[in-house]
């Protein structure tokens, strides 16, 4: 035995032998992970339940509506008594109107405040812009809504009196003040992660920090930049609440921006909250929108995570 | 003969710096633009709604009349949202961070298991609006109810706690499951008794984020089909409920001039909700920031 | 370069070293590949207990591996693969049968990095003895106490065990963590360069830790430091490339290597 002796009354290694229930332990050791594989394929199962939610829902749809129709219809009346149509064009012109002027707004200014943020901007400045920003991202989208409806668009109609309560361009700037932030940080990650020793082989050479930034931080992070603006169009493609609230409620098939018109969120939202029983083709119609628009997400974000991926520059 | 003149090149720097700084401006006024956005918008909102927002606003039910319109139903409902998708999000969100972080091997599965969260994650919320009607408020028979608006939010914004939570785990110290283990403890002892704890700040961060943008979250609620006017306060997990961004909006959409300013008085009492979550989160992150 | 061969390095006399002491590892033969590097060559060792064993040898030549394998601790790389015995009290520690948990409770280890858990002092020590079952509160705060007077740390911390471990110097770290691990009062103590992080005032405080820890614990030591490894062992291994090259007394490896290379090692010719 070991010569050790005593030093106090108990003994730890006797009262772990005595307390201790590996056979318990051993058994949680087995279980543990297969319980926390099933809690992790609950993400899975979500996947699986949307794309079941949309297909079978969708399928339904198609029965009673031709799907040539729904693809290449450039009419959208399925409140019309007699007749409705289901052509989504009219629909999708309108997200497509959204997000082009959401772009338009958000691309410039995201990408000029991300190279403030990371080029000009000093440690202290970014400390205190940065959470604003955050807090910017972080505005629930009705608010942004209220905002477009109540404060945008009235200023809009004082300018340009032709211009009625509810359209395209409000939402649409609203939008893009909604996924600035986001290509804002976005695009400055990918600034940040290009090295300095790039940036300094410029400035050496007697480079500005404009040029430095225009020449050789800007293309290095390009991917970062794209994939973020490509994200950001997702985002905005899948915005509902501001456009449900000033976009208006009328499909339409063409390229005005100033009257009312009506995106797929959007008219998701005016069956739902309108009469529309269980049942009805109305009622189909908004998995068969919902399913367009999935699509079109899905396409974006793949998109997104191919270009970071594929232009992933290595350096 | 050299092929740089120096004389040139003086007269050029001029105007190229003339050029950065012109558009260093430029850069500062687009930054500038967000914080300026976001000064207008707070202004407007207490300007219209401080005149509605009193203790009764927080006892009263909806009205017809904006005077005497309240939040009791919404707010209470909100509240009780929050009650189901914080634990079943963040029970979900840590259960699925620890496999993916601590026991999935690298195979296709996990991999598969990966690119799904960050597809699931750009998902559009009135998608999910879509699952929740569909699988909970129909196939499941929970009716359109807190537990089925919970339950589908909980998946909204499931990525969101996953993703951070794989964060907070990640930087959590080999060294410490080295000395873990070290001392004869098991794996989930581990983790529940050294990595767990180590990474809950984090976590928490991450989760009251993600709770923030449950709480302001509309499009799913319209969707599964949420009253706008209830004269009632929820009593039970089955209940039908209004919640405070779906008040919001039906008090946005009416013509009434009046209602919008009680509207602005409802998104005075959700954005100081989020902002105490924001600044919660915020306290946490700085107070246990990086120990090790 | 001169002809001397002497070590520079005075050896301390130590109390001769008592006979017939019994084996706590005996290592067979083992073997030991990351992938399909050869990292451990046919080890043979036998470490006696009740002494401090050191184990010398340039980066890289196995040492670390060495020790890590001896609480199967090596085990958390997934490439690596093993072949031959070691027995811990006559007991195969590969066996199926014997689970690691059982091994590492017999066999503390203290690290190079001092890794307190950031948690107080007092959750620190107790950390062992509750995984092992232990709840009751007047047990635990015996143990604490006890660990921390062993580990000669208890005066410095006795008035703050609710304070988190991370508010103290490096050197106290250290000497928490060798609290920690003596909580459970193990047969064996492995410290894998437990002073390469240190200053040398912390680095003697463990040192002389390490001689008093002796009475009780059989200590086995990976030092890249051969003062350290002269200083306040019994028994010395150098290794090579993954093979042992010498293993006897500590007096004789400094004072008399019978190997050319350790010779060499010990008297700075590489390493």
């Amino acid at each position: 035995m070991s010569m050790k002796e005593p030093k106090t009354t108990i003994s730890v290694q006797e009262l772990i032998a005595e307390k201790s229930n590996r056979g318990l332990l051993a058994l949680i050791e087995k279980i543990m992970p297969k319980l926390l594989f099933l809690i992790a394929a609950v993400s899975v199962l979500t996947t699986i339940g949307i794309l079941f939610t949309l297909i079978v829902e969708t399928g339904i749809f198609f029965s009673r509506v031709p799907i040539i129709e729904f693809i290449t219809g450039r009419e959208w009346y399925p409140f019309a008594n007699s007749t409705p149509t289901y052509g989504i064009l009219p629909l999708v012109v309108g997200t497509l109107k959204i997000t082009g002027i959401a772009i338009l707004v958000a691309v410039p200014i995201g990408i000029a405040t991300a190279i403030y943020l990371s080029e000009y901007a000093s440690r202290r400045v970014r400390k205190i812009i940065k959470p604003i920003l955050e807090v910017l991202a972080g505005v629930p989208t009705i608010v942004y809504g209220f905002f477009a409806l109540t404060f945008v668009t009235p200023i809009l109609r004082s300018m340009f009196p032709e211009i009625s309560i509810f359209n395209a361009i409000s939402p649409g700037i609203v939008v893009g003040i909604m996924i600035t932030p986001m290509i804002a940080s976005l695009s400055e990650d990918a600034m940040n992660s290009v090295p300095n020793s790039m940036r300094d082989g410029a400035y050496a050479l007697g480079s500005t920090k404009l040029e430095v930034a225009l020449k050789i931080v800007l293309p290095a992070a390009i991917s970062g930049i794209v994939a973020s603006t490509v994200l950001a169009i997702s985002r905005a493609i899948g915005e509902t609440m501001i456009v449900a609230v000033a976009a208006g409620s009328t499909p339409r098939f063409d390229a005005d921006l100033t009257g009312s018109i009506q995106t797929m969120t959007a008219y998701i939202v005016q069956v739902a909250t309108g009469d529309a029983g269980y049942g009805t083709t109305i009622y189909y119609s908004i998995y068969a929108v919902g399913f367009t628009l999935f699509l079109f997400t899905l396409v974006m974000n793949m998109l997104a995570q191919y270009i970071s991926k594929r232009f992933r520059e290595e350096y | 003969m050299n092929y740089i003149n120096h004389e040139q090149v003086a007269a050029k720097t001029k105007s190229r710096l003339i050029k950065n700084n012109i558009l260093k401006g430029l850069f500062l006024a687009a930054t500038m633009f967000g914080l300026i956005v976001l000064a207008i918008l707070l202004f407007r909102i207490v300007t219209q709604g401080s005149e509605y927002l009193s203790f009764d606003f927080f006892t009263r039910f909806a009205s017809r009349i904006p005077e005497n319109s309240g939040i009791k139903s919404a707010f209470l409902g909100s509240i009780y949202l929050m009650l189901v998708v914080a634990p079943v999000s963040m029970f979900l969100g840590v259960g699925t961070a620890i496999y993916l972080e601590e026991y999935a091997k690298k195979n296709k599965m996990t991999d598969f298991i990966r690119i799904n969260i960050s597809n699931l994650a750009g998902v559009p919320s009135v998608v999910f609006g879509l699952l929740g009607l569909t699988i909970f408020v129909r196939y499941f028979g929970l009716g359109i109810s807190i537990l089925a608006a919970g339950l589908t939010m909980s998946l909204l914004i499931l990525p969101v706690i996953i993703v951070a939570s794989q964060e907070a785990i990640r930087a959590v110290p080999g060294e410490l499951r080295e000395a873990s283990f070290a001392m004869g403890a098991t794996k989930w002892q581990t983790i529940l008794r050294v990595v767990l704890p180590t990474a809950i700040p984090g976590v928490l961060t991450g989760s009251i984020l993600a709770l923030s943008r449950a709480i302001g979250e509309t499009a799913p609620l319209v969707v599964i089909g949420i009253p706008t006017i209830l004269m009632f306060t929820p009593n039970s997990l089955l209940s039908t409920f209004t919640a405070l961004p779906m008040q919001i909006f039906d008090w946005t959409k009416r013509p009434q001039v009046a209602f919008h300013d009680v509207a602005a008085a409802g998104i005075i009492v959700l954005m100081t909700l989020l902002i105490i979550m924001n600044s919660i989160a915020v306290f946490i992150r700085n107070k246990y920031q990086k120990r090790f | 370069m001169t002809t001397s061969v002497k070590p520079k390095i005075d050896v301390p006399e130590k109390e001769e070293v008592k006979k017939n002491k019994s084996s706590v590892y005996k290592t067979e033969g083992l073997n030991l590949w990351y992938g399909t590097n050869h990292a451990l060559k046919n080890i043979e060792l036998d470490i006696k207990e009740n002494e401090v064993t050191a184990i010398i040898g340039p980066s890289g030549c196995g040492k670390s591996t060495y020790i890590k394998t001896l609480n199967r601790m090596i085990e958390t790389i997934p490439s690596v693969k093993t072949s031959g015995a070691i027995n811990y009290r006559g007991r195969n520690i590969f066996s199926k049968e014997y689970r690691v948990e059982e091994l590492r409770t017999k066999v503390g280890m203290v690290f190079q990095k001092p890794n307190p858990f950031p948690k107080s002092i007092y959750d620190n020590i107790a950390y062992g003895p509750r995984i092992h079952g232990i709840k009751n509160k007047k047990i635990l705060d015996e143990i604490v106490e006890k660990s921390l007077r062993g580990a000669a740390i208890w005066d410095e911390v006795k008035d703050r065990l609710n304070e988190n471990a991370y508010g103290l110097s490096g050197g106290q770290q250290q000497r928490i963590c060798i609290a920690r691990c003596l909580a459970i009062e193990p047969d064996v103590i492995l410290m894998d360069e437990p002073t390469s992080a240190l200053d040398p005032i912390s680095t003697l405080k463990v040192e002389e830790l390490v001689q008093e820890l002796k009475k009780d614990y059989s200590i086995i030591i990976v030092t890249h430091n051969m003062q350290q490894a002269a200083r306040i062992s019994d028994k010395t291994a150098f290794f090579l490339n993954g093979e042992v090259i010498e293993y006897d007394s500590t007096d004789k490896i400094f004072s008399n290597p019978s190997d050319k290379r350790t010779e060499d090692y010990i008297s700075g010719r590489f390493g």
